[in-house]
């Protein structure tokens, strides 16, 4: 018999394992996650929905496709935390937005569908900041989330409650999106592990958009094989997303199951550092580094000057992008409307709408997109921003390719570790800040990794470590990913999580 | 590099079809005053010669097959609106007394 309190503890891997063998059920393992989700989210706040009734259905599915003899998936029976931002036709989709409260989309999205037909059991949507839109998801329309490792902490954001549902073992699995750090930046601060795949490389059908040229959904778990695992089952071509990648996924599971840095050659940026970094991050990057190093590794200085303006050129290419796509949120064809009292007009309507649906951060985005792409701003700002891009693409090409000839990139994913809730809300550029090291990536669009490096001795909290591949490299960040965890795990002598004191 | 003043930010709401209240320009103000300032950093590269970059896939065009597909029933096209007459979405008048 397992009980309850060590089926939430294991991975993915092995709940599969154990459902696929008869050890466990499907329905045993859905019923420990949800008793669990009972017990401690009130203190966490990391789900806006639980769907106890279809969860349990989809298990049951699972539990007859085993006894009627059929073969099952990977992560068959697995459970999994989905963030609010991807269509669901049989729960709300909010994206932490009071201008969506209780909407029901009338389509799955793609990614929400590939889930299901691995017969992953969905067990509920997973709080955010409002439309992806900043780094503590305190901008969630519906309340923040507590950070598991201290819960008057942020979890990061946007994907906070994704992230916080992993590291409170409410879930094994989890769904985040990473338009500049989204993925990346949670898992750091709640000593998880988040890819951010190469854009296009996993459907944006359905997924609520908020920068188009930099949003990009990916896999959140608690070890390298489990985030593997789920990125071979929602990664791959989609017809109804123009900017899929029409090619083979990389083999990102064989490289999982491969992990090893013999012989390679790794680069460190010399702009990630200096002011602003945390004693603690520095620390635990430098270990990290030596760690490579034991491991067969060579590392090799990068020079990558124009990442000093990604920040900047994202903070206009962003905003520009959203306030584009926001305009749908018009209150004419779904969602929230406010004061069409007959004598109004659809103009009028749509402005009093944005301005009871929309929260701050959101609303100051959408402006300052409105100022960037303004006639007079435009080349100064928003053509900038484009070259600062291409930049930034040619440092990472001359890291990669030419001269360099790296094969990864390392980095500290945030400059440093979980800030209270509260301490940065009304302060939008020391806020932004947390995003340093991850929105590079999001504008070159390459792929990246964040994993669990230790904990910063000044406070205890979790650090991650970012690795950083080339584009349709995925799996060179799990073959790296996994030889990190691997000679980490041996040293503590335990995952890192184990450490986080019990809720 | 210019700055934002509180006129401008009522001007870009209502471009951006947002009804911000008084105290909301004052606080928006201010800080996106802040965050343009940052931001204009992009500008150190506006002379350079290099070609900007819209999207990081190199990607034109991209088509499929023309061809009839299950779409959206006319109830799950409606489900969510906020009014509905007649099988349509009813919406507030599109010219205003002016």
């Amino acid at each position: 018999m397992t009980d309850n309190s060590t089926i939430i503890k294991l991975t993915a891997a092995e709940i599969a394992a154990k459902i696929a063998s008869g050890e466990l059920t499907a329905v045993q393992v859905t019923e420990a996650h949800l008793a669990r989700i009972d017990a401690v989210d009130e203190k966490v706040h990391a789900f806006l929905h639980v769907d106890r009734e279809g969860a349990l259905a989809q298990a049951r599915a699972v539990d007859a496709k085993k006894a009627a003899g059929e073969k099952l998936g990977p992560l068959a029976g697995v459970p999994l935390a989905l963030k609010d931002i991807f269509t669901t036709k049989d729960m709300p989709t909010t994206v932490g937005s009071k201008i969506l409260e209780g909407w029901i989309p009338p389509y799955d999205a793609t990614l929400t569908k590939k889930l299901k037909a691995a017969d992953v059991v969905i067990l509920g949507k997973t709080n955010m900041d409002e439309f992806a839109m900043g780094s503590s998801t305190e901008n969630s329309a519906y309340g923040p989330t507590g950070n598991p490792w201290d819960l008057t902490r942020i979890p990061g954001g946007s994907g906070g409650g994704s992230s916080a549902a992993l590291a409170s073992y409410e879930a094994p699995l989890a769904i985040g999106t990473d338009t500049g750090g989204s993925i990346r930046q949670p898992a750091a601060v709640t000593g998880t592990v988040g890819v951010k795949p190469t854009y296009g490389g996993v459907s944006r059908y359905g997924m609520v958009a908020f920068s188009s040229s930099l949003d990009q959904g990916g896999p959140c778990a608690r070890t390298v094989l489990d985030a593997a695992l789920l990125h071979e089952v929602i990664a791959g071509h989609d017809p109804m997303d123009s900017t899929s990648i029409d090619a083979p996924v990389p083999p990102v599971v064989e490289a999982a199951r491969s992990g090893s840095v013999e012989g390679m050659r790794i680069g460190v940026v010399k702009q990630f550092a200096g002011e602003g970094y945390q004693a603690g991050v520095v620390q635990r990057f430098n270990e990290s580094v030596e760690l490579l190093k034991s491991l067969g590794a060579t590392i090799v200085e990068l020079d990558c000057p124009s990442f000093d303006l990604a920040l900047s050129a994202y903070y206009l290419i962003a905003p520009s992008e959203c306030s584009s796509n926001l305009a749908r949120f018009d209150a004419m064809r779904y969602g929230l409307r406010v004061g069409d009292d007959g004598t109004r007009s659809a103009e009028d309507v749509t402005a009093l709408t944005r301005e009871a649906g929309f929260g701050d951060e959101v609303k100051r985005r959408v402006i300052l997109g409105t100022y960037a792409l303004s006639s007079g701003y435009y080349d100064a700002y928003y053509g900038s921003a484009q070259k600062v891009r291409t930049l930034i693409t040619q440092d990472f090409e001359r890291a990669f390719e030419q001269g360099s000839g790296v094969d990864v990139i390392v980095s500290p994913t945030t400059p440093t570790t979980a800030f209270s809730i509260g301490e940065r809300a009304d302060d939008p550029m020391a806020m932004y800040l947390a995003d340093l090291c991850t929105i590079p990536t999001n504008l070159a669009g390459n792929s990246a990794m964040s994993l669990p490096c230790g904990l910063a001795p000044e406070d205890g909290l979790p650090v991650g470590l970012q690795i950083i591949a080339p584009a349709m490299k995925d799996d060179r960040l799990y073959k790296v990913g996994a030889a990190v965890e691997a000679a980490f795990v041996e040293k503590w002598g335990h995952p890192l999580l184990e450490e986080a004191p019990s809720l | 590099m210019p700055g934002i003043t509180r006129e401008e930010v009522a001007h870009l709401a209502r471009l951006a079809r947002l009804e911000l209240k008084g105290e909301e320009l004052d606080h928006f103000a201010g800080q996106l005053d802040d965050i343009i300032g940052a931001v204009a950093r992009v500008s150190e590269v506006a002379d350079q010669d290099v070609p900007p970059t819209s999207h990081p896939l190199p990607l034109t065009n991209v088509m499929r097959a023309d061809e009839v597909r299950p779409s959206l029933t006319p109830e799950q096209a409606l489900s969510g609106a906020p009014a509905q007459e007649q099988q349509r979405f009813k919406v507030p008048q599109i010219l205003g007394e002016d």
